[in-house]
């Protein structure tokens, strides 16, 4: 998917990471703030590229602030930054790309 | 095949608001019978879109432990709603639970939404359920027909902030407002063969009041009872399962009918109560609800 324009998703509550996707200049730059950034950078790291490839964005400037959040909700709030820089709401393609 | 879930132990419905993570990922550690994964009222519209999101992966990738999922629909007079029932549904949530329902027709329009899911994502046919909130008067009159809307129907709930909005009055807290749709209700469930559930008490500082409430639901008749806190949890289960002398005087009750009516007696007295063929399927019922509670070993 092409990122659009700006768009973001998530809040900085307990539990949760907020995510900006902004259009990128050619290539995945990844800004990654995280309180458990020691123990589990790695993981998050491996979710946020395997989230963005499964919807097939290679080129956006992303920032996640993240508070601690499971990695379901790393991806749904990816997920729903994407899809509102394309304005899309409707006939999300559950158990495809996103799954 | 009938859903085996129509008939599950449903005391307590605990909401949650899809919206927050942080109330979702771990409701199980409470023991509620049932979540109300909320995708209406308690999310702001200008994230709905996000909430779905968090509730498909939750669905998909959180073990609630046998805790019931039902996922709490945007209204049919939104333009959300069907975007709601292809969301839960590829998540495989355990039932929806239809908002502002008002006649058989509104359950007939969400039922053929989610038979449209269900093969479009691979779903089983027939294993999501569907519950009713009624939140009118138009609604609460029209209970029989839309108890008899579908198979796939296990419950009404009212939905009490709505309903006295309706009814151009408010909620007190002595449930006087509530009484004719509460009687109405539990009259035509029964009459169908599915549950009825009561509307959420919304002081958590009223403790006692909220007691008072469950022990009057209770003894309506209703299966349980909508929650919006944790702490409501042991209440509504403490009296919802059956006690252990309720029990004991149950199991007498029906062992004495299988015993008796095998030797032509038709009337006879168990703890010095009168006893006869009318309170066998209550004993059944008492017995089968301590079971399901898990407070219950025996074979009867």
């Amino acid at each position: 998917m092409e990122i659009k324009k700006a768009a973001v998703a998530g809040t900085v509550e307990s539990s949760d990471c907020m995510v900006t996707v902004e259009p990128g200049n050619g290539s995945i730059e990844l800004d990654l703030s995280s309180a458990v950034i020691r123990q589990f950078g790695p993981q998050i790291r491996k979710v946020i590229y395997e989230t963005l490839n499964r919807l097939e964005v290679n080129d956006v400037n992303i920032k996640v602030v993240d508070k601690g959040a499971l990695d379901c909700t790393i991806k749904a709030r990816i997920e729903a930054a994407v899809y509102r820089s394309n304005d899309t709401k409707k006939d999300i393609p559950w158990g495809g790309s996103i799954r | 095949m009938k859903n085996p879930n129509l008939k599950r132990l449903r005391r307590s419905m605990m909401f949650l608001n899809c919206q927050k993570p942080s109330l979702i990922k771990d409701p199980y550690i409470y023991k509620p019978d049932c979540i109300i994964l909320d995708l209406e009222d308690a999310v702001a519209h200008s994230e709905k879109d996000a909430a779905r999101f968090s509730l498909y992966h939750a669905l998909r990738e959180i073990d609630y432990r046998g805790v019931e999922r039902v996922v709490r629909i945007n209204g049919l007079d939104t333009d959300l709603w069907e975007e709601d029932i292809r969301c839960a549904v590829a998540g495989g949530c355990d039932s929806i639970r239809i908002s502002k329902t008002e006649t058989a027709a509104d359950v007939k329009k969400v039922e053929a939404a989610i038979i449209a899911a269900e093969k479009e994502f691979g779903r089983p046919e027939g294993s999501t359920l569907i519950m009713a909130a009624l939140e009118s008067a138009k609604g609460v009159l029209n209970s029989l027909e839309i108890c008899q809307a579908s198979e796939r129907m296990f419950g009404i709930a009212l939905s009490g902030g709505d309903y006295t909005k309706d009814l151009q009055t408010t909620i007190s807290g002595t449930g006087v407002e509530f009484m004719g749709a509460r009687q109405f209700m539990v009259m035509a469930a029964r009459a169908s063969g599915v549950q009825c559930f009561d509307t959420v008490y919304t002081n958590l500082n009223d403790m006692e009041g909220f007691r008072r409430d469950v022990e009057t639901i209770h003894t309506m008749g209703f299966d349980g009872k909508s929650i919006i806190n944790p702490r409501q949890i042991p209440i509504v289960h403490e009296i919802f399962t059956p006690k252990e002398k309720e029990i004991i005087f149950a199991e007498k009750v029906v062992r004495e009918i299988d015993e008796k009516s095998a030797q032509g007696i038709g009337v006879f007295t168990v703890d010095g109560k009168m006893i006869d063929i009318a309170f066998y399927d209550g004993a059944k019922r008492t017995l089968a609800l301590a079971k399901a509670a898990g407070v219950y070993k025996g074979d009867l």
